[in-house]
């Protein structure tokens, strides 16, 4: 028995030190850095400062952490609002026409980020053909500009997630048995009663995971804001890529960084725990029982 | 009188609304590589030129030789890490599984330009503390190049692997191992007949998803890479930043046909339910 156990502790082992090196040692140092002053030269100080945090409360961080924060909780729920009645559509179609509408929905989420981004550039491009059919029937006019704002930034983000939202919905919905919300209507249920007391619950889990793979990435987002956005629609991400690469301040990088990874664990950690929590209660339960 | 056979008809219309946004403006890219005109504004007559000039253009043909060798190294080491990860993770037992689950599986969900940072903020560091020792005394120069770029592309893709085999490894049926011991095999012999043979399908399909990853992956890349290196996405997004060349469309045409086979290809794998309980 221990030569088995001796025998996994090699097979997991490169694994294991190759993410503590690459993945959780750079998590570290993205917190450390933020308490590093910077030196001249844009490298990184010696001794210790609270200076950089201090900083974030500075002009213009505020407006642009909150404007992270709120173009993706609406980014989120507009993908979640058009994923649940996907995926209830998707679970009651017959096998063979799910599969075709599935890989209708999976190509464009495989489809090359940049290109998916490129398209949205040309499809809003000031000659192109959706500017001229919004002239046309007189929704704009030839000095509109499309992009570079914050609407489509939104856009972008929404068309980017929306497969996400639905691959774990979907997964949820396909296992759901049909015949309760059947059963709900036959008692005198109206249809939108049924969905929110019969077919919600059911797939509620799938609707938080679908939550957290939307608003994590959104809260992240650098591509979108640098290439459909401008200057007034900036995100946390372009900050950090700015402070990099533009003013060259690690220790600023690093402390947006932190405070962006604190968004994406914390709720996370939250997850996990109360999901824990309620399997222990409902095992005590059945125990009581 | 409500009719009880009567389904609302919102969710279909919301799929099929859906399905549109998510295809108009890739079907006007498409559109718009075989136009004469740049922008598409205007149908100015079918032409391949800007097909030609995709092939006459040798920057993107360098970036693209980047792009897959990257790719290649590092779907192999990401194939080998992310199945040894999932195999151990399957037989353990230990307490430390948690912390290693964790290891593996949060990579998955934290956004890409924390990785990025992360991961050149090490390479940073480890280049001003060794950098200088390592010439001296091995004449070796180390900077940031192909070689991080490759690591960080190891480090993504391996979790994803790992989700792949571990997912396959859970369905199948333990009794076939079972039974191969029973008969007398050996625990290497088992693994390489018996387990082996019934992940493979899960060992192709997270090749293909790491590959398509490292293809596909811009954020990364462009915080670790060295001054000179390009991959395919970074070539489109400094060509982007110049304007939108049309040459891009034609480039966008390719990639979509390349994801449609890629994706039919990794569907088949993942259904395939050879050894699989039923």
């Amino acid at each position: 028995m221990w030569f088995k156990k001796a025998s996994n502790f090699f097979v997991g082992l490169p694994t294991f030190v190759w993410l503590l090196i690459f993945y959780a040692l750079p998590v570290l140092i993205v917190f450390l850095l933020t308490f590093k002053p910077v030196d001249s030269a844009g490298g990184i100080g010696a001794g210790w400062t609270l200076s950089t945090l201090c900083e974030l409360g500075n002009p213009n961080y505020p407006l642009i952490i909150w404007r992270t924060f709120w173009l993706g909780i609406v980014a989120t729920a507009v993908c979640i609002a058009v994923a649940i009645p996907i995926s209830y559509c998707l679970s009651r179609m017959s096998s063979q026409l799910r599969n075709v509408f599935l890989m209708l929905i999976i190509v464009p989420f495989w489809t090359n980020f940049l290109i998916r981004i490129y398209a949205w550039r040309v499809f809003l491009h000031s000659d192109g053909v959706f500017k001229h059919l919004l002239v046309l029937i007189g929704l704009a006019d030839e000095s509109t500009v499309l992009l570079y704002n914050q609407w489509a930034v939104l856009t972008v983000m929404i068309y980017t997630y929306i497969p996400f939202a639905v691959l774990p919905i979907y997964a949820v919905a396909e296992k759901f048995d049909f015949s309760l919300l059947d059963a709900a209507k036959d008692l005198g249920a109206s249809s939108f009663y049924g969905f929110r007391k019969v077919f919600f619950p059911g797939i509620a889990k799938g609707v938080w995971t679908a939550v957290m793979v939307v608003l994590i990435p959104a809260f992240g987002a650098y591509l979108i804001p640098d290439l459909v956005g401008g200057p007034t629609s900036e995100l946390v991400g372009d900050k950090i890529a700015q402070r990099v690469f533009n003013d060259r301040n690690l220790p600023h990088a690093s402390a947006l960084s932190a405070l962006l990874m604190m968004a994406v664990f914390l709720p996370l950690i939250g997850t996990v725990w109360i999901r824990k929590l309620k399997s222990r209660k409902a095992n005590a339960e059945v125990a009581d029982a | 009188m409500r009719n009880y056979t009567h389904r609302s008809r919102f969710p279909f219309v919301m799929t099929m609304l859906t399905l549109v946004f998510l295809y108009t403006p890739l079907i006007v890219v498409a559109v718009a590589s075989f136009n004469a005109s740049k922008y598409g504004g205007a149908w100015t007559g079918f032409s391949l030129k800007w097909y030609e000039r995709l092939f006459q253009d040798n920057a993107i043909w360098d970036a693209l030789v980047n792009t897959l060798v990257i790719a290649l190294i590092a779907t192999f080491f990401a194939t080998l890490l992310g199945t040894l990860a999932a195999l151990a993770l399957h037989r353990s037992k230990h307490k430390l599984k948690g912390i290693y689950s964790a290891l593996v599986y949060t990579p998955l969900v934290v956004p890409d330009i924390l990785q990025g940072i992360g991961l050149l903020l090490l390479f940073e560091i480890v280049l001003s503390t060794f950098g200088e020792w390592m010439r001296r005394t091995f004449g070796i120069e180390m900077g940031l190049g192909m070689t991080t770029i490759v690591i960080a592309h190891i480090t993504f893709c391996l979790s994803y692997v790992t989700m792949v085999v571990l997912g396959r490894l859970q369905e199948f049926d333990r009794s076939v191992i079972e039974a191969a011991q029973d008969l007398g095999a050996s625990g290497l012999y088992t693994f390489f007949r018996v387990t082996l043979p019934i992940i493979s399908p899960g060992i192709i399909a997270g090749a293909l998803f790491s590959f398509t990853l490292s293809i596909d992956d811009f954020v990364i890349t462009f915080f670790v890479k060295g001054a000179g290196d390009t991959t395919l996405p970074i070539y489109i997004q400094s060509a982007m930043r110049r304007g939108t060349p049309a040459v891009i469309n034609a480039l966008s045409v390719i990639f979509l046909l390349m994801t449609f086979v890629l994706v039919f290809v990794t569907q088949r794998l993942l259904t395939d339910k050879k050894g699989l309980k039923k």
